[in-house]
């Protein structure tokens, strides 16, 4: 876990006294509304249907127990006790007081916490795999590389007005976990035949109203040059992304407009002159951010400890079902990485109360190291967790209501706060989930139908990533209506895809009913452990579309 | 009744003179300099700022200095030509437009121009620091900003983690050279 120094918190000390100057004068009426907004916006305040609210960074996802017991308090003393974890792995607080922002960053400066860019036309809290330095088919942990770029990305003097938000996201995994092929950067980390650690940097991919998967700009990139190379991306993008209409100015746009290879060429100019320049990496400043991130010391575990755990795995169907979708496979044997499951019916997908937060935090000291981590399907992860106090821990999760044994079934649904709270929303999203939860709540069918995303999403903005669910749903308004058009076939791992569009749109009632129907066409299509996602690849969208508006 | 067209040009091409220029961290005791967007005519007002063409076509007029527009693409040829004025300024059309950032960084850290580089147009108190960094030397505030505002945004950082042009270590640099 990064921890700070005298410098990263005097940044985030000046920053709150900054911000508050900036509200004080904001509110005596020196600052404009729309000469405010920037301001607010790259400290996570946004001006909401009900009230403002607020986006608080977890850089990459990590949070230390006491940052979580911290994040607990402060929604008891400033808000309604609860937050809701977003798909960029950050916190939101949905009832503060406009006044209390400058006290609260105040308050989460003093845990090294902070909300800066994680809104605005800027570079955002850079995201990851939440099983970054634990998982077996790791290369390189990412942690110590998305720190670097955290601090290259904070207060960049030059990239504080892009023509629009930037966001980066970072794997050194062979299986990609963090999306990074619909990031507006997407950074893999791997090595080649001799040994050396390279980059290859996607740029241009992204969700929202344009979809679009992102192109390779460089492949092996040498570690070196992270900084200079991503600071020759932005450059470009800063100096010739569009301007003049905000739905066409995200990098995306741009580099489909220019064509991958012009845009290559630009960014290769650019960094020509940047490359070896003052931020070029050296192996001690790599060292030094790895030193933030040393393995834990685990104890070592028995082997009888493992087996007396695969024994209990054999005999109890409900810690089975627990272990086989809720626990992950770990690098170091006798070790597990739990995820808490956030997807409660009585809670929106992603909420978290404070009192939950300050039991989870106890747990993580218990269990794992006194870490957790944040994961853009919105739930949390006790990364370290010894395979003989699975049990003792599954006992308290289900004490808890955080064992529901569903990750990565179509009840694990991601979904933004959408219309209930949003002021982008065309619709509510937090209603449907709930309402396909109930309907599709029967374990053995969730099991039967295997590993399924679904993805809600209010708003063409795709907070809820409905693009790449395997079933996507997006809110749309009709004449002052709302309304809901069904995706299917997206993907946002490594053969990533964008969901095609079933037909016309429905009624908020008929979803859950239409959900049903392709997943009937899948069950009945299906070869034997053929995934939802492979299904449909073979047999396209025509089935789905015929059972869905058969008369 | 808005204004019709000719009375909006009129507007838009009157020479700009901002009350208050903040000058090297400080505010100015007066600002000469007017800005005049007029592409064809240059104005009455001396000394001033004219958009680069018509600058580039009356070079002997040592009371004319280039201003750049935020789309400018600055190349060797062009900042060859203006390398020998004691002044450019970079346009803000609005404050959201962050071109002028990267202009006043190239003009500094890659074509090594020394003179002094002001930022005009809709420059607001909260831009300052960023601006310094990237190598403005001036800013001449929109006439609504409140100088006092202005020197006070401009003393709150003690920290930065990037180079820039007036610091040319990055932080991780320097916590190594301090033997971190």
């Amino acid at each position: 876990m990064y921890r700070y120094d005298i410098h990263d918190q005097t940044l985030v000390d000046e920053r709150v006294a900054q911000f508050r100057d900036q509200m004080d004068r904001y509110r005596d009426g020196r600052l404009g509304e729309e000469e405010f907004r920037p301001l607010r916006l790259q400290n996570g305040l946004y001006i909401q249907r009900h009230a403002p609210m607020l986006r608080i960074a977890i850089p990459y996802g990590m949070l230390a127990g006491h940052q979580l017991r911290a994040l607990g308090d402060i929604t008891r003393r400033y808000d309604r006790g609860y937050g809701h974890f977003t798909t960029r792995q950050n916190l939101q607080l949905n009832w503060p007081a406009l006044e209390d922002v400058p006290d609260i960053l105040g308050d989460l400066a003093t845990v090294q916490m902070h909300a800066i860019q994680t809104s605005g036309n800027c570079i955002r809290n850079t995201t990851s795999d939440q099983f970054a330095g634990i998982a077996n088919d790791e290369v390189e942990d990412p942690r110590p590389w998305c720190e670097l770029i955290r601090q290259w990305s904070t207060l960049h003097p030059e990239f504080a007005y892009l023509p629009r938000k930037f966001k980066i996201a970072v794997s050194g995994a062979s299986q990609d976990r963090a999306a990074i092929q619909v990031h507006d950067i997407g950074l893999r980390l791997w090595y080649n035949e001799a040994g050396e650690l390279r980059v290859r940097v996607l740029a241009g991919g992204g969700l929202g109203r344009t979809p679009m998967i992102g192109d390779v700009v460089r492949d092996d990139l040498p570690w070196q040059h992270l900084l200079t190379y991503l600071e020759a991306c932005v450059r470009v993008y800063n100096q010739f992304g569009r301007r003049d209409n905000k739905f066409k100015a995200r990098i995306k746009i741009l580099v489909k407009a220019l064509g991958i290879e012009e845009y290559r060429r630009r960014v290769e100019e650019e960094w020509a002159h940047l490359k070896d320049g003052p931020q070029t990496l050296n192996a001690a400043a790599v060292e030094s951010a790895k030193s933030h991130f040393p393995e834990p010391e685990r104890r070592s575990v028995t082997e009888s400890a493992v087996e007396d755990y695969e024994r209990l795995r054999q005999e109890n169907r409900s810690f089975a079902r627990f272990v086989t979708n809720n626990v992950t496979d770990h690098k170091v044997h006798g070790y597990k990485a739990v995820t808490l499951s956030l997807k409660r019916r009585e809670h929106a997908p992603g909420d978290v109360t404070a009192d939950q937060m300050d039991a989870i935090a106890d747990l993580a000291d218990r269990y794992s190291f006194g870490e957790v981590r944040v994961t853009h399907e919105q739930n949390l992860v006790l990364s370290d967790v010894p395979v003989d106090e699975l049990e003792a821990l599954w006992q308290e999760l289900e004490a808890l209501g955080m064992a529901n044994p569903t990750v990565g079934t179509l009840n694990d649904i991601i979904c933004c706060p959408g219309g209930d709270y949003c002021s982008l929303a065309n619709a509510v999203s937090i209603p449907i989930a709930q309402a396909l939860q109930e309907r599709f709540e029967d374990l053995d069918f969730l099991y039967d139908l295997g590993p399924l995303d679904l993805n809600i999403s209010g708003c063409m903005n795709a907070c809820g990533h409905h693009h790449v669910g395997h079933i996507g749903i997006l809110g749309v308004d009709k004449k002052g209506e709302e309304y809901y058009q069904v995706s299917i076939g997206g993907n946002s791992t490594d053969d990533a895809s964008l969901g095609k569009i079933l037909g016309p749109s429905f009624f908020r009632e008929d979803v859950p009913a239409v959900v049903e129907k392709v997943l009937e066409v899948y069950v009945a299509q299906r070869h034997e452990d053929e995934r939802f996602l492979d299904t449909y690849r073979r047999i396209g969208l025509k089935p789905f579309k015929e059972r869905v508006y058969a008369a | 009744m808005p204004p019709n067209d000719k009375q909006a040009d009129a507007v838009e091409l009157t020479p700009v003179h901002a009350d208050h220029l903040i000058a090297n961290g400080e505010l100015a005791a007066e600002n000469a300099w007017c800005v005049s967007y007029d592409a064809e005519a240059l104005p009455e007002q001396r000394p001033a700022f004219v958009p680069l063409a018509l600058w580039k076509a009356h070079q002997e007029d040592t009371e004319l200095a280039p201003l750049l527009a935020s789309d400018c693409e600055l190349t060797a040829t062009l900042v060859d030509e203006i390398r020998s004025t004691p002044a450019v300024a970079i346009d803000f059309p609005a404050f959201t437009d962050g071109r002028g950032y990267t202009l006043a960084r190239l003009l500094r850290e890659r074509f090594g121009y020394t003179g002094e580089v002001r930022a005009v147009g809709d420059v607001l108190v909260d831009q300052l620091e960023y601006m310094r960094r990237c190598g403005f030397t001036a800013m001449a505030l929109r006439d609504d900003q409140h100088p006092e505002d202005a020197l006070r945004a401009l003393s709150f950082f003690s920290v930065r983690y990037q180079p820039d042009v007036e610091e040319r270590q990055a932080l991780f640099e320097k916590r190594l050279n301090a033997g971190h």
